[in-house]
């Protein structure tokens, strides 16, 4: 059992040549999650039967001399927002209890075409409201690193299943930053594409606009691996970008010598600890070392995101969950009418983020409120976009830290929202600008626990923004070097 | 207080109160959702199907299931552009918006519609009489299910428990919005026969109003004559044919009338219609209306048609119905508001009434018998010539009025020749002198009417002129030609007094 490789790209090859059962690697990963999932609690469901039954499917291919496809006999967990044909979908909430989509989300289809081993569906803050996973209906997920420490959020059990070991990949949502927050805090590889860039059709919506699928990894050759797998135009999603794929892979090793990279100086001051900034300056002298221009610059309205993002999230949130309503799926609380039934089967059914955030919501868009507050946000939206475009004049690439902090301790933020809601407050401005950005784990804080560095790109600029990663992995210190 | 209400006639609908001599006009504007002809639904694959079995035309994106997306249907963007160019309106680029409320017949408690972008604005629908009234909208939305109530009244309320068929969740829909230029329930009707036709004339519905596939929302509201300002308007729903429409106006203009003759206010409010009972009754009012919380639609991108689309449409366009009265009216000789020019597009026979003419028929002969004596459906063996030849037989006196519209019935079941048939039937014209015998042999049978009605005043004398022409024709078994019959006896007449 030993032998099973570590990475994705890895196991591929090893099952493709035949030296390594899909069976072999997925015992083993099945395993490790016997072993340890009571505790780290990473998993809603595990998909044992199903697994076992694509992992002989892929074996019985190679054996016909078959090519299973990229990420052949590779286990990977599916956050429990991403829709399963016949497999309980939950979002972490109760309102969905009982109900098993009929179909499958696209990202599914194609990681199952490209010989992926789905193992299970992991934890979440309900609907992906939550930047710690302590918003599950189904209790929190632990951080792998230290039990005592929360996995960030909302794709905290994705992100804790592959920094635990029980699958080399995973697929997350991110919708103000809920990849690449918690591969920061478990210290993996998280990346939130360009909006439109991965379909969102079976990806069960909490602010449309916002939303992207991403993948978690080990690595960065394993994101750039998955994402390519999921990306590519999508007849299913009127969002989605009707152009190739991007070629990662390929581009990995193409370094950074010449690339101009610019600090975001509105998101390395205030409210970010010292031994996180630390850090980020440390990676900007690595990618310097490799031949990058390092800079500074401004994005104004950055500091404006999270007001902006706190009243759009909401209000689309506010209209994409009214169908949970008690009347075709899910749970139901009986009531003489209609009207009352509605309103039973929500109260019982969401958690008090959701119904906090709907009411918010709800706010934002009523009538004589909507231009002071939605109607003002789309407006900082697009300031953002802006100074986003003039800042990307000048830079290839921007950097800041992906959370202000490392990973905190359970309840330390739950009894104030707002502490909470400013773990966002580097993540938020690329998912309103619609840009990719993505997390490299770049050595540990004060504490001990992991470090993530963020690299921003303008849109479509996975490419860029990889080479980079690839440097940053490479110069990147250990976790548990000792912090000076 | 006593009121009474009588129509004036003309072509607005004045109320008057008697007790104060007050004339309130009456100012309607019509909202109409049809169902587009589509083969799919407006975001999905599902078939666009009426009268299928419940939840059998449903997917997870008709459904609104959790994950699922929507996905644009060109072809109900091609059919509601037809429609708006039909109406005069520009094509602008326009953007999807929600529309939020909880409602158990509508998936995702939301229904996608658009809001402040519409697809087509500002146009405008000419009737028959020439008024025009002028078309504010016509924008795409999604219907949504039905739902049916088992146990207690039938009505939601009450029922012991209720159904839903998800079938025409998601068909498509566009609503026509139109100004508040209607002054009279006639006209009313009149603007929805002509929206109809248009609607089928362009392919962009089949508009079925029993059916529910075209439905009608009236706002009404009075105001005195000659005030510019408008009055408070209701929304009257639940108007299932245009019987209903034209009885809830009236209705509901005299109600409003009554209402402000006795000081009281008109509130705001949505009234259902009831057929039964003949009346409106309240619904919702204005101030407990439901905040719909549009804001753009996230899932769909703005639809913006290109200009080589929109030349496309306008190159296809079907002639429509005030071009094809306008044609008629040309080369009928007849006036383009005339009732038979009417008729003949209405029924789709303005085509072989064209052909007829130019085959040498006369224009108002044929036209009179296409307002009376064909119909739109029964008419495919008439060819135009045969038409032009039966006109021309009956102008020429062969034929009278009556025998000419015998033939005529026989022509539309046979196709046969007038001439063969006319000989057939044994119709010739009739010698003068043998209809001027017959006439003076029934004059001497009734001495006493005929001494009425040489010196009867004008209503008896029309009444007399009945009774001779009936036994006249009797007599000559409906051969004699009407118009002979009259100037006979109107120069026996001039010639006893
Ligand atoms: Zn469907």
């Amino acid at each position: 059992m030993s032998a099973i490789p570590s990475t994705a790209i890895e196991i591929a090859a090893a099952v493709r040549s035949g030296s390594l059962s899909a069976r072999e690697v997925l015992d083993d990963h099945l395993a490790r999650i016997d072993a340890r999932d009571g505790e780290i609690n990473a998993f809603n469901l595990v998909m044992v039967d199903e697994a076992r039954a694509a992992a002989a499917a892929v074996d019985a291919q190679v054996a016909a001399g078959e090519d299973p496809g990229p990420l052949a006999g590779v286990p990977l967990a599916l956050k429990d927002n991403l829709c399963t044909h016949g497999i309980p979908t939950t979002c972490s909430s109760r309102i969905l209890e009982g109900w098993r989509p009929p179909y499958d989300a696209t990202v599914v289809k194609r990681v199952n075409a490209a010989g992926a081993i789905s193992i299970g569906k992991t934890n979440l803050d309900e609907f992906a409201m939550g930047s710690s996973t302590e918003n599950s209906a189904f209790g929190p997920t632990r951080n792998p690193r230290d039990t005592s420490r929360v996995p960030g959020g909302s794709s905290g059990g994705s992100a804790a299943a592959v920094a635990a070991g029980f699958a080399p990949i995973s697929l997350g949502s991110d919708t103000g930053g809920s990849i690449r927050q918690p591969a920061a805090l478990c210290g993996v590889v998280g990346v939130k594409p360009t909006y439109g860039l991965v379909s969102r059709y079976g990806l069960i919506a909490f602010a449309s606009s916002l939303d992207q699928i991403g993948p978690f990894s080990t690595t960065v050759a394993d994101s750039a691996l998955l994402l390519e797998t999921i990306s590519g135009y999508d007849g299913r999603d009127s969002t989605s970008i009707n152009a190739p794929s991007p070629s990662l892979i390929e581009s990995l090793g193409e370094g950074v010598d010449g690339l101009r990279i610019g600090f975001v100086t509105e998101l390395m001051g205030e409210g970010i600890a010292p031994d996180v900034a630390a850090r980020v300056r440390q990676a900007a002298d690595a990618l310097a070392a490799a031949g990058a221009q390092i800079g500074e610059v401004s994005v104004p309205a950055a500091a404006y995101g999270l007001s902006a993002y706190y009243l759009i999230a909401p209000a689309e949130a506010s209209s994409n969950l009214a169908r949970y309503d008690g009347v075709r799926y899910g749970m139901r609380v009986d009531a003489p009418t209609t009207a009352e039934m509605n309103a039973a089967t929500r109260t019982a059914g969401f958690g008090d983020e959701v119904k906090r955030r709907i009411m918010l919501g709800t706010y934002a868009l009523s009538a004589g409120y909507y231009d002071a507050y939605y109607g003002k946000a789309l407006k900082v939206r697009t300031l953002i976009v802006r100074d986003f475009e003039r800042a990307y004049a000048d830079f290839d690439l921007l950097i800041t830290p992906t959370s202000p902090t490392t990973a905190f301790k359970f309840g330390d933020k739950t009894a104030d929202p707002l502490s909470m809601y400013l773990n966002d407050i580097c993540t938020i401005p690329t998912n309103l600008a619609g840009h990719p950005a993505m997390s490299v784990p770049f050595g540990g804080g004060a504490d001990g626990m992991p470090v993530g560095v963020q690299l921003l790109a303008p849109a479509l600029g996975e490419a860029t923004m990889f080479r980079a990663a690839a440097i940053l992995e490479s110069a990147a210190p250990a976790i548990d070097e000792v912090w000076s | 207080m006593t009121l009474t209400h009588e129509p004036i006639e003309g072509e607005h609908f004045i109320v008057v109160s008697e007790t104060t001599g007050n004339e309130w006009e009456i100012v309607v504007g019509l909202e109409v959702h049809c169902e587009l002809a589509t083969v799919t639904k407006l975001f999905c694959g599902c078939p666009n199907m009426f009268g299928d079995e419940p939840n059998t035309n449903v997917c997870p994106v008709c459904l609104g299931l959790p994950g699922s997306l929507p996905v644009l249907n060109e072809n109900v963007v091609e059919l509601a552009m037809r429609l708006g160019r039909a109406l005069q309106c520009s094509v602008e680029p326009s953007v999807f918006a929600r529309k939020n409320y909880f409602y158990p017949d509508m998936p995702k408690d939301y229904q996608v519609t658009q809001f402040d972008r519409p697809i087509n604005a500002d146009g405008w629908l000419d009737l028959p009489d020439g008024t025009r009234v002028g078309i504010e909208r016509a924008h795409i939305e999604e219907d949504t299910g039905k739902n049916s109530h088992a146990g207690g009244s039938g009505r939601i309320h009450g029922a012991d428990y209720s159904l839903v068929d998800y079938n025409r969740a998601g068909v498509p829909l566009v609503e026509i919005v139109g100004r508040p230029h209607i002054r009279h329930p006639e006209q009313a009707k009149t603007y929805i026969d002509e929206l109809r036709a248009i609607l089928l004339t362009t392919g962009a519905s089949d508009a079925k109003m029993e059916e529910g596939s075209l439905r009608v929302d009236a706002n009404v509201s009075v105001r005195r004559v000659g005030d510019s300002e408008l009055g408070t308007r209701c929304e009257v729903k639940n108007l299932n044919s245009l019987r209903s429409l034209g009885r809830a106006i009236e209705y509901e203009a005299r109600r409003q009338v009554d209402l402000l003759e006795t000081g009281e206010r008109i509130k705001q409010e949505t009234r259902h219609w009831d057929e039964g009972a003949g009346r409106t009754r309240a619904g919702r009012s204005k101030e407990e209306a439901e905040d719909y919380r549009y804001f753009q639609e996230p899932d769909l991108v703005p639809l913006v048609p290109s200009a080589e689309w929109i030349a496309a449409i306008d190159a296809a366009m079907p002639p429509l119905p005030a071009a094809r009265r306008d044609a008629l009216a040309l080369a009928s000789g007849l006036g383009v508001t005339e009732s038979s020019v009417v008729i003949a597009v209405q029924r789709d026979l303005d085509q072989l009434a064209l052909a007829a003419i130019a085959a040498g028929g006369d224009g108002k002969r044929v036209l009179t018998h296409v307002e009376h004596n064909l119909s739109g459906e029964g008419s495919a063996e008439l060819g135009p010539d045969a038409f032009a030849q039966l006109v021309g037989l009956e102008l020429g006196g062969q034929l009278t009025a009556t025998q000419a519209k015998t033939v005529l019935a026989e022509m539309v079941v046979s196709g046969r020749a007038p001439d063969v048939i006319a000989a057939e039937l044994g119709f010739e014209a009739m010698d003068s002198s043998e209809l001027e015998g017959i006439v003076d042999g029934l004059i001497a049978e009734s001495p006493e009417e005929w001494s009425d009605f040489c010196t009867g005043d004008d209503k008896k004398r029309a009444k007399l002129q009945g009774f001779f022409t009936g036994k006249i024709m009797k007599a000559t078994k409906g051969q004699a030609d009407g118009k002979a019959v009259a100037a006979l006896l109107e120069s026996r007449r001039a010639e006893s007094l």
